[in-house]
């Protein structure tokens, strides 16, 4: 390994004879050459082109020679430092990619480790269930409405022709509030919105209205005392049951899979004349050979809700012309739809509020 | 309603041929829905016969039993007509006996299976049957003796013993009352099922002429009794037992027997529809009046139950006082008894509204109050009362008395007026008049005209008021099946609101920073909002409150959602998910006291103040946000150790939130239960409060089973979205260079950093980019009572590059304010 050459003494040797700078190129590339890494170049540099190097001391002698000699040794030790800056340069390349391959090496990790170190979040099931739901509705060029769940009597029941001896007010289950004579229940059907929107606007009416709801019954896996519905609501000039079937036949499809249709059967709502029970085609089974299906319990068909022409009367009670108009409603179980697509059967998990279930889910079903 | 389906098929025809399956098919697609078919031999498969017994050898046994060794003619049953050999161990039958035979290959209720097999030294090839064995009841003290006259030996014996008797379960809505009876559902066969024919009314039959020799009956409000019909008979056998198929009957339809007077009445009011009530005649004195109750009157009904009587119920009396409440429940004195020798056969028409007024108000449902209160036949009181007569004489011997009592008139049917097109245009079918016309005339009604049709309903359906009433029928018969599938055509919709599309940002927020949402019921008790430490005053415990709640620990609609996520936190950390992060958005109750929510009527609109005034009788109901978080924010690991969560992350949460609307949040000092009161924020957005958080307080985080520093939060997300930035301009930023300047600065601890940061913004000018604390030390350094505020500054002018000095300036300026404020003093 070579030097720096301590013995030369610049005052006493002439430095700029051609075998002279010759010795310092050759003490130099060899010097270059002999680097092992980095930290070695970095020091050959400054031995051998750095300000107190051969070759920098003999530089600043040619101003001393006469101008012939001066050409030829500036010439001489110009190419020198040329050819050394020029070998310096490419150790420099080599080294440093030794170097990065070497660090990259050394770097190496165990990219198996565990990495999540926060919890993760998700939305509960119902409310993407209802926004999912929404968005079908929005897609069609429905609007969502909404309205409190503390509602006025008159709202919820009369304005919807359930008038105050109506047997069906027993069949609601109603949690009515204190003082009675105030006349505010906790709404029993999301339906109290349809009759706020059409108090509220003008047809053509094309609403859903997705929200939570209440009855009385006993906390059980197939019963809450809150629940979740989504009615629709759709009030304008020439509307029909057959636009009430094609409506939900699409409904059914988008939220159920292609194919997948519904079927009326005849039923009692006093919002509602002519009424009807909704099936929905069993999404697993599609009614073929359906004994063995459990999604349906052998059915074929799944009940999913209530729907019907809009009674002229509550059209009236709303302020809604039922000779120019007329409309359809509808009304599913959120809570419910989301059980049988999601295979759950009992309930209570949703209300429970166990992370696990929820998180689960993430931010989108 | 459980219907016996031979019963039904008593009263009207229909192909042969026609499968349970299929008629049940046909009247659930017009409205009576099938809720479930049963029938006692539904679980009996393989041949179960007749067989005669031609010889029994009696052979004791070892373990003291005998057994019969029998020979059993079974016909050609077996496939050979040869004698059948079986081992009995009953001994309550003798040769010759016709007895239920069950073959090989039969399989009996719980899935016994029939084989040949050896026992007590025979080959024992079948098994004669008792009532047990079949699923036919408890008797099992010997074998099933059928009558001489069953059937030969070979026939099936399924029909004999009524094990193949199918009774149908509908779902009956309430409109159609009229179904609750065989009458009705025989009437639904013959317009359901195609072939049908031949009805036969059981209310049609010949009653005998009113006369002035029954029993006298006065009716003072004819409005809520418009037909009281009395008929009597005399010399009843009280010990007469109820005939078989009545028995059969009225238990498949889900009655208990419970004597013969009893199952009677029962019998004719599932058969007509028409409930009717019997009184022991010889209890009643006097004349029977009906009228409305008076004040302060009290009646003991046949339940046993002493009942204070409203002025608006309907009441039967005599001389005695009140007897009865009328179509509800009979009184304890006139009741029916194991001596009854002369009954009182009351059939009456009352008005349905009071039945359900009178049901609500003693709470009794019954038989005879469900049919009474949806609407019953007026016209045939006396048909029923006359069948009821009948059936009496016919099974329990005795006289029917020729006094005959009928007062009042049925009421008249409205007429209707219809559109003859309605059903098309309601249906989207075409329908035309004259099916529309065959379709009411098939349900009972009368129909007259066209173009305009007029229409009166039959008496059965009081259901049937408006045109729309009388659509639904037509489209029922039409059939529901058939309407055509047409999506409408919308106008272009606008999407969801921006409020709407917020409440999305939020949850998707509140989910991307790791909290996972939770849907609690909002029922709570004062012990709840006592666990949240709220003092007497607090205006959170200004409830609204539910006259039925579910449970009376939970009676209140709750003014907060802390006490529904703090208790789903407990229960998390109970099920081990104790590095836990939960929220929930929901509506809050609170109460206005503003008086009641008007009943309006419903033949008009509302009236916009109106429709106004009902809104202000609601409670304030906003909607709320909260969320806690316990054990580890961060968790520990390779990469370091766990950051628990702190008071800080629930401030941080909110701002999260906040920020996603565009919004600042200012937290200050506050004192609010159920918070640490040294550690509780108030959250503020523009100078007004929308929520606090901070660590729980210790004694809460106990009485939830939290574990200590458990954080929270709660805010008001209406006022939020109130304020949230609708239309952001776009920001444009400076492309100079920026300048730093660094500053600590000692103040009192009590000094809130937000007030020292404050006064460095304003006093730095408008240079200032932006400002960082980066660091609280307390300690020696700065003495007692102090803490040093060190802050990063970045100046930079949006239009130049900033001259020496002038970034040094505005860092003094700054200083200069917050030592003036706040009494701070620069480090050095
Ligand atoms: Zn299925």
């Amino acid at each position: 390994m070579s030097g720096p050459n301590t013995d030369y003494d610049p005052v006493e040797v002439t430095p700029l004879k051609a075998e002279q700078v010759d010795e310092m190129r050759e003490a130099a590339l060899a010097a270059i050459a002999a680097a092992a890494d980095l930290d070695a170049l970095k020091q050959v540099r400054i031995d051998h082109t750095g300000d107190r190097s051969p070759l920098a001391l003999a530089n600043r002698e040619i101003g001393a020679l006469p101008p012939q000699a001066r050409k030829d040794a500036g010439q001489r030790i110009g190419q020198t430092r040329g050819a050394v800056n020029q070998a310096l340069a490419a150790r420099q390349v080599v080294l440093e990619a030794e170097h990065e391959e070497r660090m990259l090496v050394e770097e190496t990790v165990d990219v198996s480790l565990p990495t999540t170190r926060a919890r993760r979040g998700g939305r509960h099931p119902l409310t993407l269930q209802s926004e999912l739901i929404a968005d079908l509705f929005v897609a069609m060029g429905y609007e969502v409405a909404e309205g409190p769940v503390v509602e006025a009597e008159w709202l919820n029941f009369d304005a919807l022709n359930l008038g105050p001896d109506h047997p069906a007010r027993s069949m609601q289950d109603t949690f009515w509030t204190e003082p009675a004579e105030n006349h505010v229940v906790l709404r029993t059907q999301t339906s109290p919105v349809q009759a706020r929107t059409m108090l509220t606007r003008k047809p053509p009416i094309y609403v859903v209205c997705p929200g939570r709801v209440f009855r009385t019954d006993e906390y059980d896996a197939t019963h809450s005392p809150m629940f979740h519905q989504v009615e629709g609501l759709v009030v304008d000039e020439g509307i029909t049951m057959a636009h009430l079937k094609g409506t939900l036949d699409h409904f059914a499809s988008q939220l159920f899979g292609d194919g997948i249709t519904t079927r009326f059967r005849p039923s009692y709502f006093p919002f509602t004349e002519p009424s009807a029970e909704v099936d929905v085609l069993c999404f697993v089974c599609r009614n073929v050979d359906p004994a063995s299906c459990r999604t349906c319990r052998g059915e074929g068909w799944i009940e999913w809700g209530g729907c019907g022409v809009v009674n002229p009367r509550v059209l009236t009670a709303c302020g809604v012309d039922p000779s120019v108009y007329s409309g359809f409603a509808f009304g599913m179980g959120i809570d419910r739809s989301f059980m049988f697509r999601h295979n759950l059967e009992d309930l209570r998990p949703l209300f429970e509020g166990d992370v696990r279930f929820s998180s689960s889910f993430g931010s989108e079903i | 309603m459980k219907a016996p389906l031979s019963w039904i098929l008593e009263h009207v025809d229909v192909p042969a041929g026609t499968t349970t399956e299929h008629l049940t098919d046909r009247l659930t697609l017009t409205g009576l829905k099938l809720e479930a078919v049963v029938s006692p031999g539904r679980d009996i498969t393989g041949p179960l016969v007749i067989g005669r017994v031609l010889t029994m050898e009696p052979e004791p046994q070892k373990n003291g039993k005998t057994i019969n060794w029998c020979t059993v003619d079974v016909g050609d049953a077996n496939g050979t007509g040869e004698p059948q050999g079986i081992v009995c161990g009953a001994h309550n039958f003798a040769p010759g006996d016709l007895v239920a035979t069950v073959l090989p290959g039969g399989v009996l209720p719980g899935g016994f299976e029939i084989g040949a097999r050896k026992t007590y030294g025979h080959l024992s090839a079948g098994m004669i049957c008792s009532a047990r064995e079949l699923g036919l009841g408890d008797d099992h003290d010997g074998i099933i003796v059928l009558p001489a006259d069953a059937g030969q030996p070979g026939d099936d014996v399924r029909p004999v013993l009524g094990l193949d008797e199918e009774t149908i379960e509908f779902e009956i809505n309430p409109d159609r009352a009229y179904a609750l009876s065989i009458r009705g559902i025989a009437r639904e066969v013959l317009v359901s099922v195609d072939g049908a024919s031949n009805f036969r009314d059981p209310a049609d039959r010949d009653t005998p002429a009113p006369n002035a020799d029954g029993h006298p009956v006065v009716v003072e409000d004819a409005d809520g009794c418009p037909v009281f019909v009395a008929r009597k008979v005399t010399g009843f056998d009280p010990t007469a037992a109820t005939p078989d198929h009545i028995v059969q009957r009225i238990t498949a339809a889900g009655m208990r027997p419970i004597s013969l007077a009893v199952d009677v009445t029962n019998y004719v009011m599932l058969e007509t529809g028409r409930p009717i009530h019997g009184y022991d005649a010889d209890k009643v004195q006097g004349a029977i009046v009906v009228r409305r109750a008076r004040d302060g009157e009290r009646l003991t009904t046949l339940d046993g139950t002493d009942r204070a009587l409203d002025p608006a119920d309907l009441v039967v009396t005599d001389d005695s006082g009140i007897i009865g409440l009328g179509g509800v429940m009979g009184g304890e004195t006139t009741e029916m008894s194991g001596t009854t020798t002369s009954i009182l056969v009351e059939a009456a028409h009352w008005d349905a509204v009071s039945m359900y007024r009178t049901g609500r108000r003693h709470k009794i449902t019954s038989e005879a109050g469900k049919r009474n209160e949806r609407g019953v036949d007026p016209t045939i009181c006396e048909a029923a009362a006359d069948r009821v007569v009948e059936l009496l004489v016919e099974h329990g011997g005795g006289t029917a008395d020729s006094g005959v009592t009928v007062v009042g008139t049925p009421p008249a049917m409205p007429v209707i007026e219809v559109a003859g097109d309605l059903a098309a245009r309601v249906s989207g079918m075409p329908i035309t008049e004259e099916r529309s016309i065959d379709c009411l005339r098939a349900v009972g009604c009368e129909v007259s005209g066209s173009g305009t049709l007029t229409v009166t309903p039959p008496p059965w359906r009081p259901d049937l008021t408006d045109p729309q009433d009388l659509t639904e029928e037509v489209i029922r018969l039409v059939g529901y099946d058939h309407v055509p599938s047409i999506l409408p055509t919308p106008p272009s919709g606008r999407g969801l609101t921006h409020s709407q599309r917020l409440r999305r940002r939020i949850g998707r927020t509140l989910a991307g920073d790791g909290f996972v949402e939770v849907v609690t019921f909002p029922f709570v008790g004062t012990s709840d909002l006592d666990d949240l430490g709220l003092p007497a005053d607090d205006a959170r415990r200004d409830l609204l409150r539910l006259s039925n709640p579910l449970s009376a620990e939970a009676p209140f609609m709750t003014t907060t959602l802390l006490p529904g996520v703090l208790r789903t936190a407990g229960k998390n950390v109970g099920h081990g998910n104790v590095d836990l992060a939960i929220f929930e958005t929901g509506a809050v109750t609170l109460p206005r006291h503003s008086g009641p929510a008007a009943i309006l009527p419903v033949d008009r609109r509302p009236t916009d103040d109106e429709f106004a005034a009902l809104d202000a009788a609601l409670p304030a109901q906003p909607l709320h946000l909260a969320l806690v978080a316990a054990g580890d924010a961060v968790s520990g690991g390779w990469w370091g150790a766990a950051r628990p969560v702190t008071w800080s992350d629930a401030i941080e949460e909110v701002r999260s939130v906040a920020a996603a609307l565009g919004l600042d949040v200012t937290a200050s000092s506050a004192d609010l239960a159920p918070w640490h009161p040294g550690r509780c924020a108030e959250l503020s957005v523009d100078g007004e409060v929308v929520g606090h958080a901070g660590e729980v307080h210790p004694r809460v985080c106990q009485a939830f089973g939290l574990p200590k520093r458990t954080v929270a939060a709660e805010v008001d997300l209406d006022l939020l979205i109130e304020r949230a930035v609708h239309l952001r301009p776009a920001p444009s930023f400076s492309s100079y260079p920026v300048a730093k300047e660094d500053v600590a600065l000692v103040v009192d601890a009590s000094v809130p950093a937000a007030d020292v940061e404050a006064a460095l913004r304003e006093g730095a000018g408008e240079l200032l980019e932006s400002i960082r604390l980066f660091d609280v030390y307390t300690g020696d350094q700065v003495g007692e009572g102090k803490k040093s505020l060190a802050y990063a500054l970045r100046f930079r002018a949006p239009d130049r590059t900033l001259k020496e000095g002038e970034a040094a300036a505005a860092r003094d300026a700054a200083v200069a304010l917050a030592v003036e404020r706040t009494g701070a003093v620069q480090r050095a």
